[in-house]
């Protein structure tokens, strides 16, 4: 066996393959490793959406090819009274939907987040209502909400004796608002509660004893503890709740599909009816883009909201 | 300042018991440190001080008066946490004004009071930042600040050094320490480690197991070590225990090799742990010839590990050694300072 030094072992290495090279050369792993996430966004996000807002300028309707229209769509939406009272009631929606889930969700959250018995089993319970699908939730408040079978109804005519006729859910305008809204509240309530449960199991019990030490009432930890600590958490639950809720459509097309007398009107199912049930792809699409500028409010708000506090900052960002 | 009373207190987390009675009397002042292995409750005590815990049964009183059902906030006490527990949404000033910003004071006041207390550590330039822009030496001042502001009767540190490197460690205790002298306010320190317990203390507790092994002043404890568990955890380098029986005179190890006895012991025949710490074994022309295994100058002493028949020990020497190991030296305890416990019980005779 000849002996080799090690000088001359090393000198004898071979250079790399081109292959080899071309997976080192950085341009070339950035352009192989974003492909298929663009890829994919660009099929299901950036064409839909840039097909939405083109249809929305035309006037296409289902089976014929349509025209440049311009603007049209948005000038008769805005003087279409249901289009006005669609963006009424979706506003209206949102934000007494968000008051209450936030309201109820934050104290479900603050319950689970003490020492209780089943606490396991409770927590469950509660991620029920979103775990069942929206559809079958939406037929069971239909049946609740039902003018002649309400188990409401029910309890308070034959049960309790408080009213001698059957409530009327959904067949007038307000009642049926607020039964949309109930229903939207239930089903809101586990996403929002969990999250802030999650939240509040960030902050150490430390803070609490220290704080419990300083001399606080429960009420003070709440207010100088707990809820500046959730607040980056909060702002981010609710920016998400507020845009699902905002562009919510399968409650309120399973139970009212928009009615009575167009009183119930998401632009949601508004864009839907219009769109495809109606046929007319164009006005459809127009209902549907003019959520944009609400979204980006909504987002707008996340953004400033959200904007990592001082407090959040290290030593770099003083 | 205040005297704190602990009488035969038990801890139980449902049906395990983790104190098992124990009484502890601190004098008006004093700073006490309560000392032991890690899980041996010394913390649970401590909450059970601050109010954090209930007492399953026993008496604690805070200058005079029994504290067990008084809230955490009624008992004029100031805790500083293992990990300080600052609140990290709050400015510095705004965590040392906490307490005082709870009960309604004045912003004159408060501006005041944290004041006084950052100039004692340091901090008048950092009261603006927040908790995450400071270094762990800075945070640890600023949990004292807010025990300070209080101005209670009695402050608790639960570890609070054990966050720290070794050099800041070292800083921060004679801080404390230095603290401590400064305010006369009675203290209760909760460590693992026994050389800040030594170095702290004005008393100390020694804990294992739930229950108190010793307590005294440091150098009581050095000298006269209770029980073999003491002798063994108090004093670095540690005390070397060695296992034989005394026979006619002499302590004997296993393999034969004999021990000299302290003069006038009163040491029955029989079966006994013999201690002897390294610093007390002396190069000695006349003494025993040990194996040298292993030599650790550290400059201004030498730590030498000899072998004796079956027997290993350390010994530390003021004078540089020479020896290398598989050297044989003569080596032999100062028998004045030779420490005899009961094997059975592991008292000390
Ligand atoms: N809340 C608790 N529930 C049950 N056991 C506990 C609880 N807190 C502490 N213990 C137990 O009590 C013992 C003493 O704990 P601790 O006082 O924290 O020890 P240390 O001396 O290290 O501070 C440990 O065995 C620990 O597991
Ligand atoms: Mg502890």
């Amino acid at each position: 066996m000849s002996a080799v030094t090690a000088a001359e072992w090393i000198k004898a290495r071979r250079d790399p393959s081109w292959i080899v090279k071309l997976f080192d050369w950085k341009p070339f792993l950035v352009i192989v490793c974003l492909l298929p996430a663009v890829g994919l966004l660009m099929t299901f996000l950036t064409y839909p959406l840039g097909l939405g807002i083109f249809l929305a300028f035309t006037d296409t309707t289902i089976g014929r090819r349509g025209v440049w229209v311009g603007l049209e769509n948005f000038e008769y939406l805005l003087s279409d009274p249901i289009w006005r009272n669609a963006v009424f009631y979706s506003v209206f929606y949102t934000g007494i939907a968000t008051i209450g889930k936030f309201g109820l969700g934050l104290w479900l959250a603050l319950l689970l987040n003490q020492h209780m018995p089943f606490k396991s089993i409770i927590r469950a319970i509660i991620l029920l209502p979103w775990i069942v699908p929206t559809v079958l939730s939406a037929i069971a408040f239909w049946w609740i909400y039902d003018p002649q079978f309400s188990i409401i109804s029910y309890i308070f005519v034959e049960v309790l004796g408080w009213r001698s006729t059957n409530i009327d859910f959904i067949g007038t305008e307000w009642p049926a608002r607020f039964s949309l809204i109930v229903a939207n509240i239930w089903r809101g309530i586990p996403f929002v509660a969990i999250s802030l449960l999650a939240g509040l199991q960030t902050i150490s019990p430390s803070l609490y004893e220290a704080a419990l030490l300083d001399g606080s009432t429960s009420w003070q930890r709440f207010r100088f503890i707990t809820f500046p600590m959730l607040l980056p958490i909060l702002a981010i639950v609710m920016t998400f709740s507020i845009i699902f809720t905002f562009t919510d459509f399968q409650l309120v097309y399973a139970i009212t599909r928009g009615g009575p007398v167009n009183s119930t009107h998401l632009l949601a199912t508004l864009a839907f009816q219009r769109g495809i049930a109606g046929g007319e792809l164009g006005e459809g699409a127009a209902i549907a883009v003019s959520m944009i500028p609400f979204l980006v409010a909504a987002t707008l708000f996340s953004y400033f909201a959200l904007a990592r506090r001082k407090w959040q900052q290290g030593e770099s960002n003083d | 300042m205040a005297t704190v009373g602990i009488r035969d207190v038990r801890k139980r987390f449902g049906n395990f018991e983790v104190l098992h009675g124990v009484s502890v009397d601190i004098a008006d002042g004093d700073f006490v440190v309560l000392v032991g292995p890690s899980g041996c409750g010394k913390s649970t005590l401590l909450r059970m001080l601050a109010g954090l815990e209930n007492i399953s049964a026993g008496e604690i009183s805070i200058g005079g008066r029994v504290v067990n059902t008084v809230p955490p906030k009624d008992r004029d006490i100031a805790m500083v946490f293992q990990n300080y527990a600052l609140y990290p949404h709050m400015t510095v000033f705004d965590n040392m004004a906490f307490s005082m910003k709870l009960a309604g004071a004045p912003r004159n006041v408060m501006e005041q009071e944290v004041g006084r207390a950052a100039k004692i550590l340091g901090l008048e330039t950092l009261l603006e930042r927040f908790p995450r822009q400071l270094s762990g030496g800075q945070r640890q001042r600023v949990a004292m600040g807010r025990a300070i502001v209080r101005n209670p009767q009695v402050f608790l540190f639960d570890e609070p050094l054990s966050n720290l490197d070794a050099k800041l460690r070292v800083q921060m205790r004679s801080e404390i320490k230095e603290l401590h002298q400064r305010l006369k306010v009675t203290t209760v320190y909760v460590t693992h480690d026994q050389i800040e317990a030594m170095t702290m203390a004005d008393q100390i507790v020694v804990m294992n197991h739930g229950i108190i092994e010793q307590a005294g002043p440091p150098l009581a404890l050095y000298d006269k070590p209770a029980n073999i568990f003491v002798a063994g955890f108090i004093g670095s380098p540690a005390m070397n225990l060695v296992d034989g029986v005394v026979k006619g005179g002499v302590f004997r190890t296993p393999d034969g090799t004999p021990w000299p006895l302290p003069p006038g012991t009163n040491a029955a025949p029989g079966p006994v742990t013999y201690g002897i710490r390294p610093e007390h074994l002396r190069l000695d022309p006349e003494g025993m010839p040990a194996l040298v295994q292993l030599v650790e100058p550290t400059g201004s002493e030498t730590q030498v590990l000899f072998r004796l028949g079956e027997t290993q020990f350390s010994g530390a020497f003021r004078e540089r050694v020479t020896a290398r190991p598989g050297d044989m030296l003569r080596v032999g305890p100062d028998p004045a300072l030779v420490h005899l416990f009961d094997k059975a019980t592991g008292q000390r005779i």
